[in-house]
């Protein structure tokens, strides 16, 4: 009963009408940033801060978290339609989801997308609201042992997301790994890879590799030969999911939603491997393998739900325990301390109106965002009649000024043209970009983790097997790689790794 | 027919599109050092002053410039706009402005890590004294010396004599080479003479938060990230690095009191102007700095973070000149003595 009061106390704090237009505004804004290419959310809630410094702190809380779960739904649409993902969960959406719109159904992606991202998005604030406490201590039982073996978990198992030979993944994963090594070693202060330019001492940005590899390099390749972008104009079909894809989407959607809420909670860089695991779980288990990476709708729905669900548990350290999960969250830790409200375990019990709203506000804000998206389906498609000769430059123009905009250094779009001609090689040498973008993200995670773990410990490898939840790890990692190395399943292997279709 | 709405449509789209782009593109940007000259300071300010954040938007040092800002930008008459310039512990930012255009409407907010980086960093492309006017000190946020909550010492007496006892055991936790965490951690080793193991993290963030998870044993950090932890209980704290106590913290002593008087750091704000900013602008500056310390909002919600603005003798060129150069030998010291190096 005290979880309806508490319900009943977050939606009176929600529903007032300046939390719901700050709402409103919140998850538009989100969206808008979310399509986007390069803006990402850290930079608009960045920028807004200061903006908010005059509301309530709840009313600032809830205009800031809806922009960044309402960048999460925003961030699908421009992965699907021009193959420009904004963040890693959305270069996996990117995956399917472009293939999709390359064939006339970028409607059906969208919408699946949508509402993946509502469901998990309602699943995961009942969650947030009935354990958030007890997630959070639970939470805390990871440290870098088991974050290490989490994230090497992770990297196995993704190896699914290649459509080309498993030599031609790995190497592109060693690549991406390599990457991100560059720039400023944390434990040693010393400058990798950065040939004495200062900024490249914070390493590169992960929105410049992807606008580069995916966005860029697909221009490029579009540009080649003029038949292909034309090729998709006129061919839009059905605009909505047909009853199959309805059937196929419920599935990944609900495994999704559990994925990525789990992983969600994990502060230390679960939400990061949410939308690629949940890629990899789908591909494992269905029976259309062949057809994951040439436009699956479940390799839409299932990594959607899942990114979705681990944005908005990802809020659940930051809220129960003060604990910033990334870089958006420690902003928000910024926001809470600009209204004189000490972030940690007191917010709870010290401003259950704060607390309870802003939970309640999760979900209104999703209600908000499905009804915000679905219209808009039918507008974003029609983007794919821009004449290609005017929408190229754009993207370009957008991608680099949104890009710029993060950190106001110049080198990161540099690094785009790098990205965009290395892509184009890639593609020409039939290698992909995923893998790469993989390793880019979970190589530095994997190395922090490993080497904090072994300082902690003095150098004893032997607590990745004597930690219990890092044991388990290890030995599902194992066995995700017997699964794939046992030649008896090396025939459903080839399927897996089909060879160039 | 079609052909001509769709591709109305898609006009109207990008237009949208691109407005939102350029609006957010430009609220942060108000031209680094992209001012023509201005004669010396008479009509000053004739455009925005960009004041530069070395560090990301919503961390402790932002959330200060912001805070001043607003009263400052009254005081001068004209408009401020923070820009975050980040990267390599705040020396990309730094460098940014040591080169812009000396006029007064490029400034920089750095804290205790300008007087660390010349020891931190080779080839700094700047000099914190040389490449720089001092403006005014602003505020000076204290320290917290912190542990897991099931960590065996219970006072600061008891955390020195274990981490001697025990220095091959003990693990001190930092946000990263040149954070003040990591600064404070290095003032402690050689206040006790004692060599622990360092474990670096990408920020407070996670450091905290393997802290409250019982991860790591202890750490030293600002009262701005820690005093919530500490008051939820989360988190057990020994002392905290000020001469005084501070009010949040009500029972919490001093370093001094628990007896390790050498260990005093505060991770203290300046603002600076590039090298040959006129006189005048660098005195208006400062006054309007001090008149912006003095407004009731900004005591307040300093409060709040647990610090307090720098009395008024202190905002001056000359009490900043001072500091920095005080610090500048003391940290070189610390630093050389440790042995650490940031590049």
């Amino acid at each position: 009963m005290e979880l309806l009061d508490n319900l009943a106390l977050g939606f009176s704090t929600a529903l007032l009408v300046q939390n719901v237009l700050y709402c409103f505004v919140g998850v538009l804004l989100g969206t808008a940033v979310g399509v986007l290419p390069g803006i990402g959310p850290t930079a608009t809630v960045a920028m807004l801060l200061p903006i908010t410094f005059s509301f309530e702190p709840v009313t600032a809380l809830i205009m800031l978290a809806g922009i960044y779960y309402g960048a999460q739904y925003g961030g699908s649409t421009t992965a699907i339609l021009i193959n420009l993902p904004g963040e890693s969960s959305a270069a996996v959406t990117a995956l399917d989801g472009h293939e999709m719109a390359r064939q006339g159904r970028a409607g059906a992606a969208l919408a699946a997308a949508a509402v993946g991202s509502f469901i998990a998005g309602t699943i995961a604030t009942v969650a947030l609201a009935v354990a958030a406490p007890p997630l959070a201590r639970v939470a805390l039982q990871f440290g870098p042992a088991e974050y290490f073996a989490l994230v090497l978990l992770g990297l196995i198992v993704s190896i699914a997301l290649a459509r080309g030979t498993a030599l031609k993944a790995l190497a592109m994963i060693a690549l991406g790994v390599l990457l991100g090594t560059v720039g400023q070693d944390i434990y040693t202060g010393t400058p990798r890879f950065v040939f004495d330019q200062r900024e490249l001492y914070g390493g590169i940005d992960f929105v410049s590799v992807a606008v580069g590899m995916f966005g860029l390099a697909e221009i490029l390749r579009n540009l080649e030969n003029e038949q292909t972008r034309t090729a998709v104009i006129g061919r839009v079909k059905n605009l909505w999911p047909t009853r199959e894809d309805r059937r196929r989407i419920v599935g990944p959607i609900l495994r999704g939603t559990g994925l990525g809420a789990a992983l969600g909670v994990l502060p230390g860089g679960g939400h990061v491997l949410a939308s690629f695991t949940s890629y990899a779980v789908e591909k494992r288990i269905s029976k259309r393998r062949e057809e994951f990476g040439s436009g699956a709708i479940e390799g839409v729905a299932g990594p959607e739900s899942a990114n979705n669900a681990a944005a908005q548990t990802s809020f659940i350290p930051l809220l129960t325990l003060g604990l910033p999960a990334h870089p958006v969250m420690a902003l928000m830790v910024g926001a809470f301390i600009v209204h004189g409200i000490t972030p940690g375990p007191n917010v709870i019990t010290d401003e259950p109106a704060l607390f309870w709203g802003l939970i309640a506000s999760m979900w209104i804000g999703n209600v908000l965002l499905v009804l915000l998206n679905l219209p808009l389906i039918g507008i974003w498609v029609r983007m794919l009649h821009i004449p290609y000769q005017v929408l190229f430059p754009m993207i370009i123009l957008f991608a680099s000024i949104g890009t710029y905009s993060l950190g106001f250094n110049a080198y990161d779009v540099y690094a785009i043209v790098f990205f965009g001609l290395l892509g184009y090689v890639l593609i020409k040498c039939g290698c992909e970009p995923a893998p790469l973008l993989l390793g880019f993200v979970l190589g530095p995670l994997l190395e922090e983790n490993l080497r904090r773990a072994l300082i902690i410990s003095r150098g004893d490898a032997s607590v990745f097997l004597t930690r219990p939840i890092s044991a388990v790890l290890l030995a599902l990692t194992v066995a995700a790689l017997v699964v794939a190395v046992l030649p008896a399943i090396r025939r459903r292997r080839e399927v897996v790794f089909t060879e160039e279709e | 027919m079609k052909t001509f709405r769709t591709y109305r449509t898609a006009t109207r789209m990008i237009t949208a599109i691109g407005v939102v782009t350029l609006v957010a593109a430009c609220s942060g940007n108000g031209g680094t050092g992209g001012g023509t000259t201005a004669a010396a300071g008479a009509g000053y300010p004739e455009q925005n002053i960009t004041i530069v954040v070395p560090f990301s938007a919503g961390g402790p040092t932002d959330t200060v410039t912001r805070l001043i800002a607003t009263p400052m930008a009254a005081k001068l008459g004209g408009k401020i706009v923070v820009q975050n310039v980040e990267g390599a512990g705040g020396t990309v930012g730094a460098g940014e402005v040591s080169r812009a255009e000396a006029d007064g409407y490029t400034v920089l907010m750095h804290h205790i890590g300008m007087s660390t980086a010349p020891a931190l960093y080779q080839n700094l492309g700047y000099q914190p004294v040389e490449s720089f006017e001092t403006i005014g000190l602003v505020t000076e946020v204290p320290m917290t010396i912190v542990a897991r909550k099931d960590f065996e010492p219970k006072t600061l007496q008891e955390l020195v004599t274990y981490v001697k006892a025990n220095s091959g055991k003990v693990t001190l936790a930092n946000a990263g080479i040149g954070a003040a965490s990591h600064l404070c951690g290095l003032l402690f080793q050689s206040a006790t003479g004692v060599k622990l193991q360092e474990v670096p993290y990408e920020g407070t963030g996670p450091a905290l938060t393997d802290l409250v998870g019982g991860q790591v044993d202890f750490m030293c950090d600002q009262t701005t990230n820690t005093s919530g932890q500490i008051t939820a209980g989360e988190v057990k704290a020994y002392a905290v690095t000020t001469p005084e106590r501070v009010k949040s913290l009500p029972d919490l002593p001093t370093t001094t009191e628990g007896g390790l008087p050498d260990l005093k750091v505060s991770v203290w704000h300046g603002l600076y102007a590039p090298k040959g900013t006129p006189k005048e602008v660098v005195q208006k500056l400062s006054e309007a700095l001090q008149a912006a310390l003095v407004d009731q909002k900004v005591i307040d919600q300093m409060a709040k973070l647990g610090t307090a603005p720098v009395p008024a003798a202190d905002a001056t060129p000359q009490a900043h000149l001072t500091k920095l150069q005080e610090q500048l030998g003391t940290w070189a010291k610390v630093i050389a003595d440790a042995g650490v190096k940031a590049s």
